[in-house]
């Protein structure tokens, strides 16, 4: 046997399998992988020292008036700047009016994009047009809708509102929202669809009883997501709601200038007195502790849910 | 069962009149909806354009080579902010693409256990999550105060580069590029990390039993197979830096004068746009508009080479 191979391979030596450290391939594979690690390590270095930061130097001027007071005017008291209650007002405002307006657009656009397009040239040029409004800066659609909203006073006789920050937030949720049902319904298995309409059901209770239930999980946290995105947003909202320092009491504030926690911190960032700046802090610590926990919850929940039909698929 | 009687049991009918509009019009509604993604679109370059025709008339291309910005000689020039938005966005890139690529490879390569891979995996999504405006505040009083001596040092050795020319004293250009880089790490980490899972185990497999080792396996097949997804998510980090608002406005110092040095203070038009926007009357606005025009064409045009070649270089395998 040995000769036999001997002839046809020639003179070989014996192969030696064991790992040699000391061989060039080696360590420059050892430094690669500790280069990458290195990397890995800087790259979550500025969440660990942002988020240690804002915890630090939030959470100390954490009490009850901070949420129950409003913001003093800059310089009026140097040693107080009251608190963020009208802030955390006016972001869950705007937020709500962006969700009411960009859900039902994102949703209706989504489901369009998944059962009733056939892939032709318009649905395409929706999907890619989807995809350039996701990229389309945030500053942008804050001048986009000063230009339609603010500056024509269209939405009676009002310039900066609330309305109008809402609306200018609603077109950076849009396209997570189309996406994300997009997607969503794409993943319901086909026979759920065929075995609705073999049963007789028309496309629309097939759509709203049988394939939009089965991908509310990933459509709700698409959803989910794309709020939390928009809550933190500033940029639309400097020049369309712009700010207030007082509470939204009655149902016209939603016709005047509201505040938001995004644009307080931008605004007492800026200002020379240390006051203003400790609330700016604060008030990121609120903002960021709300993202983060709406962001962890809905990871959590999409995860369970979807083990959970994992396993029931899988009998 | 014979056919009389099943017709019995089973009566076929036509759908009534009311649950076809339902239907048709559900299909409507949705063709709707979706048709208002094309008109916002349209409508924002309208808009845009038409604001800035007047600045259009007036200074014509010389507004993207000038650089006076002088609301009370009514001079605009916008080239301080072009240059700003590119150089920021361009270098942030360049530091932001080496560690989000390498980040990507190591979580997705068999290097350390799994629950730590999905850990910083989560870590990194969730530094996505941080709204810009709390990274500007970070910035200002923590992050720039931090860097400071350094840059300082940097520009006393290497300050006959016109690029490092002047001494930092606070808010500028360098600053913002560092924020902007790690604004747009986590859209580099997780196109890249999404791109290389999809690339099938059995090309490292093979490239691991005709002998070649971990990097070499990264470098000539791992990562040529995954490229195009890496460069797509290069370009929409590219687009997303650009246009950047919040964070560089609070940073880079918003000065509208010209200098190469990257320690100077400086402006991007997205900063610019957020500065002067609100206060802005006459032939500023028109200004901004037409520099707003500049940041979406920019904007568009990298969005628009980002899909066609994540569509162009899509994966073989």
């Amino acid at each position: 046997m040995d000769n036999k191979y001997k002839q046809i391979i020639g003179d070989v030596p014996t192969p030696d399998l064991t790992y040699k450290p000391s061989l060039a391939r080696n360590i420059s594979d050892r430094f690669l992988t500790l280069t990458s690690l290195v990397f890995a390590l800087i790259a979550i270095l500025p969440l660990i020292l942002i988020l240690s930061y804002v915890l630090v130097k939030g959470i100390s001027q954490l009490n009850l008036d901070l949420f129950l007071s409003l913001p003093e005017p800059p310089g009026d008291d140097m040693d107080n700047a009251g608190g963020i209650g009208n802030a955390i007002q006016g972001t869950l405002i705007v937020t709500t009016i962006a969700s009411l307006i960009a859900i039902p657009i994102g949703v209706g656009g989504g489901i369009f994009l998944a059962e009733y397009s056939k892939g032709d040239s318009f649905s395409q040029f929706i999907r890619f047009g989807t995809n350039v409004l996701s990229g389309v800066p945030s500053i942008i659609t804050g001048v986009f809708i000063y230009g339609v909203i603010v500056s024509t006073k269209i939405i009676f006789g009002s310039n900066f509102s609330a309305i109008a920050g809402g609306m200018a937030l609603s077109i950076l949720m849009l396209p997570t929202i189309i996406k994300t049902t997009d997607e969503g319904l794409k993943l319901v298995s086909d026979d759920l669809r065929t075995g609705a309409l073999g049963v007789g059901a028309s496309k629309f209770v097939t759509i709203t009883r049988i394939t939009l239930p089965n991908a509310f999980t990933p459509i709700a946290t698409g959803v989910v997501l794309a709020i939390a995105r928009a809550a933190g947003e500033t940029a639309p909202l400097i020049f369309t709601a712009l700010f207030s320092f007082y509470w939204s009491s009655s149902i016209d504030s939603a016709l005047n200038p509201i505040a938001s926690l995004s644009v307080l911190i931008y605004n007492f960032a800026l200002e020379p007195y240390e006051a203003q700046n400790q609330l700016a802090w604060a008030a990121s610590f609120v903002l960021v502790a709300m993202i983060l926990f709406i962001n962890l919850l809905t990871r959590i929940l999409g995860n369970l849910a979807d083990s959970k039909t994992g396993q029931s698929n899988r009998k | 069962m014979n056919r009389r009687e099943s017709e019995i049991r089973y009566k076929l009918r036509k759908r009534t009149a009311s649950e076809r509009t339902l239907d048709n019009g559900f299909k409507n509604f949705s063709l709707g909806m979706a048709s208002i993604v094309a008109i916002l679109l349209f409508s924002i370059l309208i808009v845009i354009f038409r604001g800035s025709i007047e600045s259009i008339a007036k200074y014509g291309l010389s507004f993207l080579i000038t650089s006076d910005w002088n609301p009370v000689d009514d001079a605009y020039g916008a080239f301080t902010a072009i240059y700003g938005t590119l150089i920021t966005s361009i270098v942030a890139l360049l530091i932001a693409v080496p560690l989000g690529v390498g980040t990507a490879i190591f979580i997705t390569e068999n290097i350390i256990p799994k629950n730590i891979r999905s850990i910083l995996s989560v870590m990194v999504e969730l530094l996505a999550a941080i709204p810009s405006v709390v990274l500007g505040l970070w910035a200002i009083f923590i992050m720039e105060p931090f860097l400071r001596p350094f840059l300082i040092s940097i520009n006393s050795f290497l300050g006959w580069l016109p690029i490092f020319n002047t001494t930092p004293v606070g808010p500028g250009v360098a600053p913002a590029i560092i924020i902007l880089a790690i604004m747009i790490l986590p859209i580099i980490t997780s196109i890249s990390r999404d791109s290389l899972n999809q690339v099938p185990n059995k090309l490292r497999e093979g490239a691991y039993a005709i002998g070649a080792s971990r990097w070499p396996t990264i470098f000539n097949i791992i990562l040529p197979a995954a490229i195009s997804g890496i460069a797509g998510g290069v370009l929409l980090a590219l687009g997303r830096a650009m246009g950047e608002t919040m964070a560089v406005t609070m940073i880079i110092g918003n000065s509208n004068n010209f200098s190469w040095s990257i320690f100077a203070p400086g402006n991007t038009i997205a900063a610019m746009l957020a500065n002067q926007f609100g206060e802005a009357d006459g032939n500023q606005v028109s200004s901004l508009m037409y520099a707003a025009l500049i940041l979406m064409i920019l904007t568009l045009v990298v969005n628009v080479f980002a899909q066609l070649i994540v569509k162009r270089l899509r994966l073989k395998y």
